[in-house]
């Protein structure tokens, strides 16, 4: 083959490549936007996050890609850039990869530069700084289907010519053009020269450059999808737009509850009746009451909350992968401004309600490392997931449940969704707080790019959902489950005459009693204090101890754990409990990622502590008052 | 660096993107705020030398919401005062 051999036009007159792979370790590399994302999935089928907000993927996956002689080549997913600019955190990622010099990331031999066929004149700029690296390069140009439909063109073969590197048209999302990818890699590295590389530094060289490069290949752009400007008129109208924004933010908590609940009650039946026959199936003594009382009750009990947490995360993926969230950030940007951050913390902030952890993942979208480190501060504060099994167990408990506006709008519901104002508006003050003193900030750009609107794929949502679903089974199966043997095994110590002590003189007793002073004024029993201790590893823990310590003892052990519970608090402490649990940092998972994100163990300490005595001290005043008023 | 922005404006320049009313467009011109900024916002496709729309005003008329190369972008007031442009009349847009 000559040097022109490695040029391929559109892959749809190649056949099938035989042969070994000439790559070992390919880079995926492309601006936010550019979908590189589902690229990805589709060459690995690996699990990722995918969505329309610019810089959704945040660190770097790997996956491997399999060619059709069966070999497997090593893909790695880079975060989206514009440009290669070691000022910006992503970028340096993405240049440290392609470098070599990443800690933990093997330096990839050749790039797959995946560019939106939609917006190459400004996605070639980044084409230019990457081929002049060096490394062999297949340029990608995505969005094949979209750029047809909207009347668009693009000629491949002049553009690879002047590139110097193989270009495909191709559609991630159809697979259309995709064996490109295969061709690439077992073919050999024979590259001719590019024509002519941008001088880099002067972005409107750069830019004519590649226009120049456009036209070359007889680019013409599609127009703007009808139906973006059509939704966009409504979705960020003066003032529809802001009654739309509070109409989808209640829809989407509505959507949790009202087919969460169901869904979670249908799962707790199935796990008694499992609990049930375990119990009958094996025989009475130690290992029946660790498997039955332990693992099954312990760990069980949280797993009945994942019907909720999965439908809350699909709300938020679809509304982001619609394009919505992007608009939502510019709706709430003037409210944002008014505690001092702007409408790109709002994304991670919502995203908060999920979990804090892909939350504070998500801040590194945030251009101002003080708005940022503000945003991860008051983040933890948003009403997560795992507060969701505590709230719902306490209120059904306590609260009986009474209309208050109509038939469906109740107690339960009122006090539910006061916890989460409560939450939030302890987020807002943090933030008001912060932004006035220590976190001061002049800067005030909001640069906020609006990407098309597109219908959310099922598949890179179902994707996401399996990631959320594994990495909560995972805590479930590993934290929870070693918290709950480790409590049960302390209701069992010490044992006299091999028999288990009365749960009253039991270690975790003493464990409990010991720290009982501490948490009397709050309302707490030595029980909730045990509970209270084992939810700092993870929130949703304490229920999974109260579990066990009930399933244990003989004169709880038949009650459900909502009657279990009143044997343990009266209603104020209960409300104690809940405003302790909407304020305390209790997840040692969201201060690993602070610790990561901020680089020093300086901020989750202080959000620790801060968050920590905030709890303390609202719960104290929460059980006070409570008490005038409810005995 | 070849070109500089920060010595691109010695003074205020007479228009800026925060004149133009909504539906009017202007030729971008240059960029008076921090350098990380403006290069974010030329990544995004805020190049001197090409025209700009403003397609929409947000709650309030803050933020604003404008059509530059193909892209929508949301900018805040206080930013698109730093953005000098020269207005265009209607009959010579071509956005």
């Amino acid at each position: 083959m000559g040097p022109s051999g490695t040029i391929q036009g559109t892959a749809s007159s190649f056949k099938p490549p035989k042969g070994s792979p000439v790559y070992k370790t390919v880079a995926v590399v492309g601006p936010p936007n550019a979908g590189k994302t589902t690229l990805f999935n589709r060459l690995t089928g690996l699990r990722q996050k995918v969505g329309n907000f610019p810089g959704v993927t945040v660190e770097h996956h790997t996956g491997s890609f399999r060619l059709p002689s069966g070999d497997e080549v090593a893909l790695i997913d880079l975060p989206g850039v514009y440009s290669l600019n070691p000022k910006s955190e992503d970028e340096k990622v993405t240049i440290d990869v392609l470098n070599g010099v990443m800690p933990g990331a093997e330096r990839p031999d050749a790039i797959i530069l995946v560019l939106d066929s939609n917006n190459l004149n400004r996605h070639l700029v980044l084409a230019g700084r990457v081929i002049s690296l060096g490394l062999p390069t297949l340029v990608l140009l995505n969005m094949a289907d979209e750029l047809h439909k909207q009347g668009g063109q693009v000629e491949v073969l002049p553009l690879a010519r002047q590139l110097g590197t193989p270009v495909a048209l191709v559609s991630a999302v159809t697979g259309e053009g995709l064996n490109a990818v295969a061709n690439f890699l077992v073919a050999t590295p024979q590259i001719p020269e590019p024509l002519e590389l941008p001088i880099f530094g002067d972005p409107r060289h750069c830019r004519e450059w590649a226009v120049r490069m456009g036209s070359e290949a007889s680019y013409r752009r599609g127009a703007t999808p009808e139906w973006t400007r059509r939704l966009d008129s409504i979705f960020l109208h003066k003032l529809w737009g802001g009654v739309i924004f509070a109409v989808v933010i209640v829809a989407v908590f509505q959507t949790i509850f009202s087919l969460g609940q169901p869904a979670s009650d249908l799962l707790q039946r199935l796990l008694d009746n499992v609990a049930i026959h375990l119990s009958s199936a094996l025989p009475a003594g130690l290992i029946n009451s660790l498997v039955v009382n332990g693992i099954w009750k312990g760990a069980g009990s949280v797993l009945v909350f994942l019907p909720q947490i999965l439908l809350l995360f699909l709300v938020i993926g679809i509304l982001e992968d619609s394009g919505y969230l992007a608009r939502a950030a510019v709706i709430s940007d003037k409210v944002m401004a008014r505690v001092g951050l702007n409408g790109k913390s709002f994304i991670p902030l919502l995203s908060a309600y999920g979990c804090a952890v892909p939350a504070i993942m998500a801040t590194r979208t945030i251009e101002n490392k003080r708005d940022r480190i503000a945003t991860i501060l008051i983040a933890p504060f948003m009403t997560c997931s795992a507060r969701l099994p505590v709230y719902t167990m306490v209120i059904a408990a306590f609260i009986p449940n009474r209309p208050v506006l109509g038939p469906f709008v109740g107690t339960r519901a009122v006090a539910m969704l006061s916890l989460y104002v409560l939450g939030f508006a302890m987020a807002v003050a943090t933030a008001k707080a912060l932004k006035s003193s220590v976190l001061r900030s002049r800067d005030v750009a909001f640069v906020m790019e609006l990407p098309p609107y597109r219908w959310p794929r099922w598949k890179s949502l179902a994707l996401r959902l399996m990631d959320r679903a594994n990495a909560f089974l995972y805590r479930a199966g590993t934290v929870i489950l070693a918290v709950s043997i480790l409590l049960w095994a302390l209701t069992y110590l010490p044992m006299h005459n091999g028999q288990p002590p009365q749960i009253s003189d039991s270690a975790i007793a003493k464990v409990g009693h010991f720290i009982e002073p501490a948490i009397r004024p709050l309302g707490f029993n030595w029980r909730i204090g045990v509970g209270l201790l084992s939810s700092f590893a993870a929130r949703e823990v304490i229920i999974a101890t109260m579990g066990t310590l009930h399933g244990v003892d003989p004169e709880s052990h038949a009650m459900d754990l909502q009657e279990a519970l009143k044997t343990d608090l009266t209603p104020a402490g209960a409300i104690a409990l809940l405003v302790f649990f909407a304020f305390a940092m209790q997840c040692a998972s969201t201060m690993a990622v602070v610790r990561r994100e901020t680089n020093s163990w300086k901020w989750p300490l202080l959000q620790f502590i801060y968050m920590t005595a905030v709890a303390y001290v609202a719960a104290f005043i929460a059980y006070r008052i409570t008490l005038l008023y409810w005995n | 660096m070849v070109f500089n922005f920060m010595k691109a404006a010695p003074a205020k320049p007479s228009h800026t993107l925060s004149d133009l009313a909504l539906g009017e467009s202007g030729i971008l011109e240059d960029f008076d705020m921090p350098q990380t900024i403006a290069e974010h916002l030329m990544n995004l496709g805020f190049v001197p030398g090409l025209e700009i729309l403003v397609t929409r005003s947000g709650p309030g008329g803050n933020p604003r919401v404008y059509r530059v190369d193909g892209t929508e972008v949301a900018l805040r007031r206080d930013l698109s005062r730093c953005i000098g442009v020269r207005p265009l009349h209607p009959a010579e847009a071509g956005i």
